[in-house]
């Protein structure tokens, strides 16, 4: 899933200073299974922000609104009439929702209410980690199924660098050395012999470095 | 007039509910500022409860739940401890402060300890003053009042 986390209250209210209508949007996605942006956390906002309010004596009135996937248009449409009636828009969804609420009503001021932050899993309640870097050219395959693209602080492609320490990364020793864990899983499996294999350089054309990456299906245009 | 507050206390029914119920039986004494919100258990007890019970007039709020250990429904309580503890950092990001809402821990039999928490939080609260939240709303109620 896509994991974000709220922006510090005082930087949404500095977003939305001067607007009395304030409409926050969620999304019911993923940002909802990460704790970020779905209703409950816009219900949380929504309080937060009246009596925050309350306390300045501003005249503030907010609405809350959760939709099932603020990334596609369809979903977003619904909100139509609302957007028209606010001041402001505050989407809490990840970069996607909001760029995606701009596009569908150009006239209206939307701003982010979370920082998108990574792909990722839950390691546990509570705790999410980075565990795909979306480089576009898959190679876990090659790597026992856990990528050293997204999880080593380096990114190396062909075992770990001199920092590997007793299982952990020299960046910190909450970081786990995944060439530590690459070797361990292919061990456990009986294929160690696979990290023999030289991982040729990377194709890292797909990663984005080249502009916004786009995918076309031409048997779903319509 | 002195500023006497309003407190909600969110008693979960196998302890601290009972413990109030208990307390009045033993005729206890204890401030009348604090309503009692009777849950199931205070595992029941979410983020936005406890914010809206200060959106709507709070001066202070407090959760009792079963001692730790001895949770009717294992470990209802400690979620609870976490959410409160949580909410605490929200309150004071907010400007309400987080010293306004406390968690208590007590068992049915506490009667007593019902009564002394009762009595700490209206101590509490009377010292730190009204929910900042609520002057503009209580001006307002004294405008309408005052044209009417």
């Amino acid at each position: 899933m896509i994991v974000a986390e709220q922006k510090p209250l005082a930087e949404i209210r500095q977003m939305i200073k001067g607007h009395r209508k304030v409409l926050l949007v969620g999304c019911g996605s993923c940002v909802t299974v990460c704790f970020a942006g779905g209703a409950k956390e816009v219900g949380i906002l929504a309080s937060s922000l009246r009596l925050a309010a309350q306390i300045d004596g501003d005249d503030l009135e907010v609405t809350e609104e959760t939709v099932l996937r603020q990334c596609e248009p369809e979903f977003v449409e619904t909100l139509r009439r609302k957007v028209e009636d606010a001041d402001i828009v505050v989407s809490l969804a990840c970069g996607v929702g909001p760029q995606t609420m701009v596009e569908a009503f150009p006239n209206a001021r939307i701003v982010p209410g979370l920082n998108t932050k990574f792909f990722g899993r839950v390691l546990g309640p509570g705790v999410w980690t980075e565990t795909c870097a979306g480089c576009g050219n898959c190679i876990l395959h090659l790597t026992g199924g856990i990528c050293p693209v997204a999880r080593c602080s380096k990114s190396l492609l062909n075992g770990p660098c001199g920092g590997s320490v007793g299982g952990k990364c020299e960046v910190s020793p909450d970081i786990k050395c995944v060439w530590q864990e690459i070797y361990d899983h292919l061990a456990v499996q009986g294929k160690a012999e696979n990290l023999a294999e030289i991982i040729e350089e990377k194709d890292w054309s797909t990663a984005g470095h080249g502009g916004p990456r786009t995918i076309t299906r031409k048997d779903l245009q319509i | 007039m002195s500023f006497e507050p309003e407190i909600i206390g969110f008693c979960c029914q196998y302890c601290a509910f009972a413990a109030a119920d208990l307390a009045g039986a033993m005729r206890l004494q204890y401030p009348p500022n604090v309503k009692i919100v009777l849950i199931p258990c205070t595992g029941r007890i979410d983020i936005i409860h406890l914010l809206r019970a200060f959106e709507d007039g709070a001066d202070g709020v407090f959760v009792a739940g079963c001692l730790e250990g001895n949770c009717h429904f294992l470990e209802g309580n400690i979620w609870a401890k976490k959410r409160v503890i949580y909410t605490k950092g929200i309150l004071d990001e907010i400007g309400v402060g987080g010293d306004r809402l406390e968690m208590y821990n007590m068992s049915a039999a506490m009667g007593q300890r019902f009564a002394e928490v009762a009595t700490e939080m209206t101590e509490r609260i009377r010292a730190l003053g009204p929910n900042p939240a609520r002057k503009h709303k209580k001006i307002e109620a004294a405008e309408v009042a005052v044209e009417a």
